[in-house]
């Protein structure tokens, strides 16, 4: 059987959980056995993942799990996956999934491939499992040869697709232990798509001059309901959030569209954002390397060029 | 406090990726190598602030792999680690690595266990939650800003959508995000000093690989960049529709 853990955040599933219950119900239709989901504390609706794939959805409602604490997460996954008997277990390549998968597979004596991009393949009773590497500069086909099989899946790679309808939602009995952490204070970026998981991103670089200018780079994104980001020199010198800055030594992206405002593309912004599936790049230099990497390119001034952009998105939303 | 700072040891963030003949391993030829930037600058240097501002402690930094890594390990000692050891094993998966850590860590009971928060080769942010498994530790990921109070760490974190402030008591571990510390440059003395510093080569234990990577392969070919007029950014958001299908 195949096990889901599909996160809920605040109580409520995103993206990401209906792209892991995807993935999993594509798995276990590979290997023909059934696809189960599993979710944590508060989780509104969780008949849901029902409709991509999971004919059964269990909970542990503890209210103890409404905070994170890996430890407690793996304790109560590693129970479910014993008593239920599931062979492979999926779950979300997110911040919480990152800091559950290695852990789990430790508790478990089990092999495990972090961040996969594709769905697994079974050729000849080898499981292999594909993930990018090298910060997007690579994959690697790996295969994982252990009775249980972990797999963490990286954010729009694998579109949620409807296959049948609600289940119910049962209660599963587990042991939770006490958490050795005390959370203080949680804050949350209300209405805002994190970047790991945005289907769009505006980012903008060196180029913009001044933190003061990011205006028309926010307005652009607001037009087009994108997440903003940023390339390193521009978060290292305090003009955007660290949060925002993408690339090899920020965070990885795999949007649908990324467009690149007055980055010039060094080799390590590349790296992070080049599992992007179109790539829009402006800059008023015509041999700035990103033209290279892009689908589509603008050279012209940016404070021009964007702003102008923003006008033509918002004249096509109306028809 | 005793402090145990993992490492690893990447290609530099420049390098151009290719792979041998039957695309099974990276090609190394003309490689360079540095120590994993997470490891190297948020995570090493939190790690001797927190001695320095304790005035007392002692930092030591783990690598697991061959000899050839020892330039990578030197840096680390030049930069102002005390101590260095080496688990003398070469390859073998994440959980392999977790395990040689956890070996050394659980002899040597260290304080807090230090990650960065993924290394940027594998990319995978799986070995400080394996080594924090065996060792039966809270483990913190993502931590942006760490600070002591006895043996009482407060801690910020990035979680999914946000972040988080939490308490946690030694031992734990955490692994290391953009913000938890600035990068520091190794000067003369310090590398003159890391010559001198004991760097143990320690023998692996028995473990068992789960997995095993069967071939690499590299991205398609970008086709060639359509240039659109700056002036006509309404072709733009047409491509951008019709032909791309992304808006």
């Amino acid at each position: 059987m195949v096990l889901v853990f599909a996160e809920s955040v605040n109580g409520t599933f995103k993206k990401a959980a209906f792209e892991a219950v995807t993935y999993g119900y594509k798995t276990a239709e590979m290997l023909g056995v059934a696809c189960e989901a599993i979710v944590l504390g508060k989780a509104d609706g969780a008949g849901v993942l029902g409709k991509y794939g999971a004919a059964k959805v269990h909970q542990v409602a503890a209210d103890s799990l409404n905070q994170l604490d890996g430890q407690v997460y793996t304790a109560v996954l590693a129970a479910a996956v014993e008593k239920l008997g599931a062979k492979v277990v999926i779950m979300s390549h997110t911040s919480t999934g990152k800091s559950i998968l290695g852990r789990l597979a430790a508790k478990l004596n089990a092999g495990s491939v972090p961040a996969a991009n594709a769905v697994p393949t079974n050729e000849g009773g080898v499981f292999a499992v594909r993930k990018p590497v090298f910060s997007g500069k690579a994959f690697a086909n790996i295969a994982i040869s252990s009775d249980v099989k972990i797999i963490s899946v990286t954010g729009n790679s694998i579109p949620p697709v409807e296959v049948a309808g609600e289940v119910a939602v049962t209660a599963l009995d587990v042991a939770v232990p006490a958490s050795r952490i005390t959370v203080k204070d949680v804050s949350r970026m209300e209405g805002v798509t994190p970047l790991p998981e945005a289907e769009l991103v505006v980012s903008a670089g060196r180029g913009m001059k001044g933190p003061e200018n990011w205006g028309i780079i926010e307005a652009l994104a607001e037009e087009l309901g994108a997440t903003t980001a940023c390339s390193r020199p521009v978060s290292d010198v305090g003009w955007r959030p660290h949060h925002e800055h993408v690339g090899q030594t920020g965070i990885a992206i795999h949007p649908n569209l990324y467009i690149a405002a007055g980055i010039s593309g060094a080799i390590q912004h590349l790296a992070g954002v080049n599992s992007s599936k179109t790539i829009v790049v402006i800059n008023k230099d015509p041999e700035a390397p990103f033209f290279k990497a892009a689908d589509y390119g603008v050279v012209g001034d940016l404070f021009d060029v964007v702003p102008r952009l923003t006008e033509a998105i918002r004249k096509h939303k109306q028809g | 406090m005793k402090l145990l700072v993992c490492v690893s040891k990447t290609p530099e963030t420049t390098t151009k990726i290719t792979f041998n003949g039957d695309q099974t391993a990276l090609d190394t030829s003309g490689v360079q190598y540095i120590m994993n930037p997470y490891d190297e600058w948020y995570a090493l240097v939190r790690a001797l602030e927190l001695k320095e501002a304790l005035g007392t402690g002692t930092v030591t930094i783990i690598n697991v792999g061959s000899a050839a890594n020892d330039p990578v390990i030197r840096k680390g000692l030049a930069i102002g680690a005390d101590e260095a050891v080496r688990i003398d094993k070469e390859g073998g998966s994440s959980l392999d690595v977790a395990q040689q850590i956890a070996a050394y860590a659980k002899e040597n009971s260290f304080d807090i266990v230090f990650f960065g928060k993924e290394t940027i080769d594998y990319n995978g942010s799986e070995v400080g939650a394996m080594t924090a498994e065996l060792l039966d530790m809270p483990f913190v990921s993502f931590a942006t800003k760490l600070e002591m109070s006895g043996n009482t760490a407060t801690i910020m974190r990035d979680i999914e959508g946000g972040e988080e402030t939490l308490e946690v008591a030694t031992p734990f571990a955490l692994s290391a995000a953009k913000g938890l510390a600035e990068q520091r440059i190794p000067n003369m003395k310090g590398i003159m000093m890391a010559k001198r510093k004991p760097l143990n080569v320690v023998a692996p234990v028995d473990t068992t690989n789960h997995t095993q990577v069967l071939t690499y392969d590299l991205p398609p070919a970008k086709s060639a960049v359509k240039l659109i007029d700056p002036e006509n950014m309404d072709e733009l958001v047409r491509l951008l529709s019709e032909e791309a299908k992304v808006i």
